[in-house]
């Protein structure tokens, strides 16, 4: 589903760069990357969504290589393959609830916001607790609620692979777990791929793997020229 | 509304504030430079039309401005009156028709114009209900003025006083509306129009009273009478209304010849005659002068116009002031934006589309203003007119 090879990326004028020789992802799995803050974790979610571009090595999502694609070819994939669930939700604060989850079909012409897609949006929110709320602003709802409104968005366009970037980063405790659990219900049911970013070691039960990028060396060019790199991938049981 | 624009205006209705303010700038900046244009225009159109149709006018020697706006505006206090003798003089045996003018009173503070039934010919004015005046005491009103007094034929009006505080000057006279004039859009719309002896009457250089004839002979108002020559005291009761039964006792102390009037319109024959009768102008001593209004009314709006380059200039500044404002307040708000337009950009909007989410908010804002713009240009353009005119007539 997701194959990663020989992948380098560097961001301008940043001595951080970020190698991987080889990450592959099978459909369907529930993949959680950790590591500490600046590793790279979040960079290595905008090179798999085609945000950002490797330098060398490619990046294949869905059998295509995104990193080969040109820009308007790999925001069309993104939007039409790629749910993104954000640490701050990210919801626009002057659209309602609904029309937040509606937003990918607002901002990207190769969506057709029909009225089907409306009736999926209203059941996706129903589902998830937010009935009753599809007319409130972001600002009147609750952290968790705001997370579900994100979740929803990230899944109405039923995408194969959903990346969440520190999805729990923002909430309490109790509410963790239950937006985790509300995460993994609705990837299952869709059969989607979900690779979660998160520092938090406490909520790592649950998934398929954990790649932890604490064991992973990133370096400048002295570093990689000493032969310091080594990538290390760990497979939960 | 989806896409681009639906949100654009979602955006511009949730800051409810923020756009009403940048709509306010833009229609402030806006309306206030288009509606000094309108009034402008409108008055360059009326005045030189109004100047246009009036060939020549003859009046005292001074500010032939004075003089002009006197004759056409029927401003009063301007200009010094000439002796009714110019009326025929100006004529100039045959050479030209003349009408006079008297404009020195008013009548609920709109001017009253003393002057011959020839006038309505001349200015093409035509009665809407009623008639012309007939008889001393009776007027005839501009549609504007029986408009905002509401009055009709059968209606009195009553002349105002020349100065409140003079209780021994001349009485008001109440004037018999007999006529309303039809609207002309003109400042003929905004005066009452009597027969010129109605305005010596008016003026005081004729009058009514009692008739002391018939008094007996131990009348308290009569001091003596002996063979044909009446005294009488100041019980005398003088007539402040014309009516069909005391007409008869109006009566004019001196010469009409040397009574005055403010100015008089005059129309030649044609252009040689005109040419004729303003040389005799010229090269006698006299204290009368003979104008042609439209040359007159092209120096002033020459120099209208040139004030006018100076407001022009102030607006475009102001303009281009505002506008660096409002792109500063865009630039703050996609500051602030950042990251709401990174997460799209992110979830798959384009960058392009991003930027026209942009322009459609400044776009709606504009849109609206210039809605806003639009009505309120309209709305000067129809009352410019009134406007013109009651500004002219007596800065009303």
């Amino acid at each position: 589903m997701i194959q990663i090879e020989n992948l380098k990326f560097q961001y301008p004028r940043a001595e951080f760069m970020l190698r991987l020789p080889r990450l592959d992802i099978e459909a369907g799995k529930r993949v959680a990357i950790v590591g500490p803050s600046g590793c790279g974790k979040t960079t290595l979610l905008n090179l798999i969504s085609g945000i950002a571009l490797p330098l060398a090595g490619s990046v294949t999502v869905c059998g295509e290589e995104v990193s080969a694609m040109p820009d308007a070819s790999r925001r069309n994939f993104r939007i039409a393959n790629i749910g993104m669930v954000f640490q701050q939700f990210e919801l626009v604060e002057y659209l309602d609830v609904l029309s937040n989850i509606l937003l990918p079909f607002s901002i990207n012409a190769t969506l057709t916001r029909s009225p089907e897609v409306r009736s999926r949006a209203i059941e996706f929110a129903e589902a998830i607790g937010l009935e009753g709320k599809l007319t409130r602003r972001p600002a009147q709802l609750s952290q968790g609620e705001q997370q579900r409104v994100a979740i929803c968005r990230a899944l109405i366009t039923e995408p194969g692979v959903v990346l969440a970037d520190e999805p729990t980063g923002n909430l309490d405790p109790e509410n963790k777990r239950r937006i985790l659990d509300l995460i993994f219900q609705l990837a299952e049911k869709q059969n989607q791929t979900l690779i979660v970013v998160t520092h938090d070691m406490g909520i790592l039960s649950g998934f398929d793997r954990v790649v932890d990028f604490q064991e992973m060396r990133f370096s400048n060019g002295a570093e990689e020229s000493a032969g310091a790199v080594r990538a290390s991938i760990g497979e939960q049981a | 509304m989806s896409g681009p624009l639906g949100l654009a205006w979602r955006y511009v209705l949730f800051h409810k504030a923020k756009s009403l303010i940048l709509v306010l700038c833009i229609v402030l900046t806006t309306i206030l430079p288009v509606a000094v244009k309108l009034l402008v225009w409108q008055f360059d159109q009326k005045i030189v039309a109004r100047a246009a149709s009036t060939p020549s006018i003859v009046g005292a020697k001074g500010s032939s401005l004075d003089l002009v706006l006197s004759a056409l505006y029927f401003k009063q206090g301007v200009i010094e009156p000439v002796a009714y003798a110019e009326v025929e003089r100006a004529r100039g045996d045959g050479l030209a028709s003349s009408i006079p003018l008297h404009c020195m009173f008013t009548a609920m503070d709109y001017p009253i114009v003393g002057t011959s039934l020839e006038y309505f010919d001349y200015r093409e004015l035509e009665v809407g209900a009623g008639t012309r005046f007939v008889s001393l005491g009776d007027c005839v009103v501009g549609q504007k003025v029986a408009e905002l007094l509401s009055v009709n034929v059968g209606d009195q009006i009553i002349s105002d006083r020349d100065n409140v505080l003079d209780l021994a000057g001349q009485s008001p006279l109440k004037l018999n509306v007999v006529g309303v004039l039809e609207a002309s859009r003109t400042p003929d719309d905004w005066a009452v129009f009597v027969d010129l002896k109605t305005a010596w009457v008016i003026q005081g250089l004729g009058h009514g009273h009692q008739d002391l004839n018939k008094e007996a002979p131990d009348s308290p108002v009569l001091i003596a009478s002996e063979s044909g020559r009446i005294i009488a005291n100041r019980g005398v009761v003088s007539y402040i209304e014309i009516t069909d039964e005391n007409v008869d006792s109006f009566h004019f102390h001196g010469e009409t010849d040397e009574f005055p009037v403010t100015a008089i319109l005059v129309s030649a024959r044609g252009f040689k005659e005109e040419t004729i009768l303003q040389g005799r102008y010229e090269s006698s001593d006299s204290e009368v002068q003979f104008v042609r209004p439209e040359i007159v009314v092209r120096d002033l709006m020459t120099i209208v116009f040139q004030v006018n380059r100076f407001f022009n200039a102030n607006a475009i500044l102001i303009g281009g002031s505002t506008a660096m404002l409002l792109v500063l307040v865009v630039l703050l708000s996609l500051r602030l934006r950042k990251r709401e337009m990174e997460t799209m950009f992110r979830l798959g909007c384009s960058r392009g589309t991003i930027v026209w989410l942009q322009v459609g908010e400044m776009g709606i804002i504009f849109g609206v203003a210039m809605v806003f713009v639009m009505l309120g240009s309209t709305w000067v353009w129809l009352v410019s007119g009134d406007i013109v005119e009651g500004l002219l007539v007596n800065g009303r």
